[in-house]
């Protein structure tokens, strides 16, 4: 089988989520890659060296800058004609673009997927992670996208593949892009960290959220993660939310602070490896699934656990 | 303008969903469902653009059984104009929605589709990108605000923070949580909801074949997490944070 994956790039580098996605392509077939930017060659170069990825493509235009799903689908649907499956990221550019792609060729995407069974049977989470069901997909060609926690990474070096300039000129001019208000933080990217600190609706206010919480992260060299909760009451920005509808993270360490524990948010956080939980309510539902659990003000805790760390 | 909406029924939010002993899906019966939360943020956003005078005509539409009608229902007392139910009792995937979708949208014309960025009972965050590649339409998906003039500027929730697009018109838009926070309908609105028009068809009126492409083989629960401790104070979680590796 050929499988051709998605690159989630910011211009300049390969982001992580591409590296599971090819762990996760490696079990159907060889793997070919499609960087589509503009003036992306570094980035493709850097994509070649990724292992297991065997062939890379590159698209360069203006329309395909900030991968806008218009202008990536058709292009994507076009090198699907020589490739069996195609495998993006459950980020929110491979959820963005992977479905309009599988409507272009008739083919019902199988979404945010946690195994790779056989050829065309894979496991999904479904009920915000309350099931996991196995599903055997009959459409002759694949559309996947990935949960990037459940895959090890593919090494982002040592591998050798060939690069493919692919000429594209599809921009059906239908849609454009504005702008991007990125949140700029000094601390590691939520998905790849290996130690998050969370909060959430409890803390109150912004300052609190922040007065507590950052120096806490910073000397745990941890990201700073939020509830849904803390995220509408405008403590955190929104690429802030943990859950069922926003980040899905597996990191070593979460720690949940003032978060009850809501169905919603455990389905993205739930596969942490060890999970503290610090919360004044002992009933709270966060501690059914905390390794370690504090009962307890956390106005009081956090800092003087930031003191004593 | 014209604007469709689209409504599915799920399981209510505050649920917590069984997993069936035989492993053939999750335990439906008696089990209270509702509007999928995305989709009441999608009829409210339809309504705020009719009160701003952007939209002059509220369609709301639902793929499923008999009783979708009561989403439709909740739609119209909302401030829907008039539903549409496709009605099946199969479980129609986005694919199959999405063609239908497509199908109304070119008998009704609207100027926008919005839909729900994912239905809280598949999470499959599929079925509008799907209707925007089937109708050639562009797509703002993830929305947390929407501008409407000559053309729609919508700014998405990604990954990195917030990206703001344009898109010609027609369009369709997904919403995210932070687009609006949905109203309750008020019992006049909900009496006067009764008598307002509400078609039944069924996929076959559209000549949309609803067979499922993904067969559901098995479905399990997750696996448990094991029960842990609880520390009585900082200290003793300071060492535990020790014992991981992570405090020094
Ligand atoms: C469609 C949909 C999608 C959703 N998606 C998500 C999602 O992706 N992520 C998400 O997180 N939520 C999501 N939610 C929301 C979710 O249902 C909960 O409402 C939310 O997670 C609650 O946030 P919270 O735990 O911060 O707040 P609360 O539930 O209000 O909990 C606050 C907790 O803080 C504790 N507390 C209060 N004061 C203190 C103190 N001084 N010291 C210590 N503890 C204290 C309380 O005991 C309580 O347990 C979604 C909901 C819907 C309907
Ligand atoms: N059966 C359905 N009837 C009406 N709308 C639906 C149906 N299924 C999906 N949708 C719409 O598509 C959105 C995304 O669903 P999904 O792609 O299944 O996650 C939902 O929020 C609804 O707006």
């Amino acid at each position: 089988m050929s499988v051709l994956i998605l690159v989630e790039h910011d211009g300049k580098s390969v982001k992580d989520a591409t590296l599971a996605t090819v762990t996760a392509a490696t079990k159907l077939g060889e793997v070919h890659a499609l960087v589509a930017g503009n003036n992306a060659d570094g980035v493709a170069q850097s994509a070649a060296k990724i292992g297991g990825v065997s062939k890379v493509y590159v698209a360069n235009a203006p329309a395909l800058e900030h991968q806008l799903a218009e202008a990536v689908a058709p292009l994507i649907a076009k090198l699907m004609e020589s490739h069996d499956a195609f495998v993006a990221p459950a980020t929110t550019t491979g959820k963005n673009i992977a479905p309009r792609v599988a409507a272009l060729l008739d083919v019902m995407q199988i979404s945010d997927i946690l195994s790779v069974e056989g050829p065309d049977t894979f496991t999904r989470p479904i009920y915000a992670g309350n099931a996991v069901a196995t599903v055997r997909s009959k459409d002759t060609k694949k559309v996947i996208t990935v949960r990037t926690t459940a895959f090890e990474k593919a090494a982002a070096e040592g591998g050798l593949a060939s690069v493919e300039t692919v000429d594209w000129s599809g921009d059906p001019g239908t849609s454009s892009f504005v702008s991007l208000e990125a949140s700029e933080s000094e601390r590691p990217e939520l998905t790849s960290a290996k130690i998050i600190v969370s909060g959430g609706r409890a803390f109150g206010s912004s300052e609190q959220f922040h007065s507590l919480l950052d120096p806490l992260a910073d000397k745990l060299g941890a990201a700073v993660g939020a509830s849904r909760a803390a995220v509408d009451a405008g403590y955190a920005p929104n690429d802030y939310q943990v859950g069922q509808t926003g980040k899905i993270v597996a990191p070593e360490v979460y720690i949940a602070i003032g978060i009850s524990g809501a169905i919603q948010h455990l389905a993205g956080m739930k596969d942490s490896k060890t999970i503290i939980a610090i919360n004044k309510d002992e009933e709270a539902p966060i501690f059914q699934v905390a390794d370690i659990g504090l009962v307890g003000d956390l106005f009081k805790i956090v800092p003087e656990l930031t003191k004593k760390l | 303008m014209k604007v469709l909406v689209a409504v599915k029924r799920v399981i209510d939010f505050n649920v917590k969903p069984r997993v069936k002993m035989d492993g053939s899906g999750v335990d439906l019966a008696n089990v209270k469902m509702s509007m999928n939360p995305f989709d009441e943020i999608a009829v409210e956003e339809a309504i705020r653009l009719k009160e701003k005078g952007v939209a002059t005509e509220i369609v709301a539409v639902s793929i499923g059984p008999a009783k979708a009608q009561e989403t439709l229902r909740t739609a119209l007392a909302m401030g829907a104009d008039r539903a549409i139910l496709v009605q099946t009792d199969e479980e129609v995937e986005p694919l199959a929605v999405a063609k239908i979708l497509a199908k109304i949208a070119e008998e009704e014309q609207p100027q926008m589709v919005i839909l729900g960025k994912q239905a809280i009972d598949d999470d499959n965050n599929a079925t509008g990108q799907m209707l925007a590649a089937l109708l050639g339409w562009p797509q703002g998906t993830f929305a947390s605000k929407i501008e409407i003039a000559d053309v729609a500027t919508v700014t998405r929730e990604v990954d990195g923070g917030l990206e703001t697009v344009k898109l010609n018109l027609p369009a369709v838009v997904t919403t995210d949580l932070r687009l609006n926070e949905p109203r309750y309908a008020s019992l006049p609105n909900i009496m006067k909801a009764k008598s307002k028009p509400l078609v039944a068809k069924s996929p076959g009126d559209y000549g949309v074949e609803v067979a499922r492409r993904l067969e559901t083989l098995k479905v399990v629960e997750p696996v448990k997490r094991q029960a842990g401790i609880t520390v009585g104070s900082v200290d003793d979680l300071v060492g535990k944070l020790k014992g991981l590796g992570i405090a020094k």
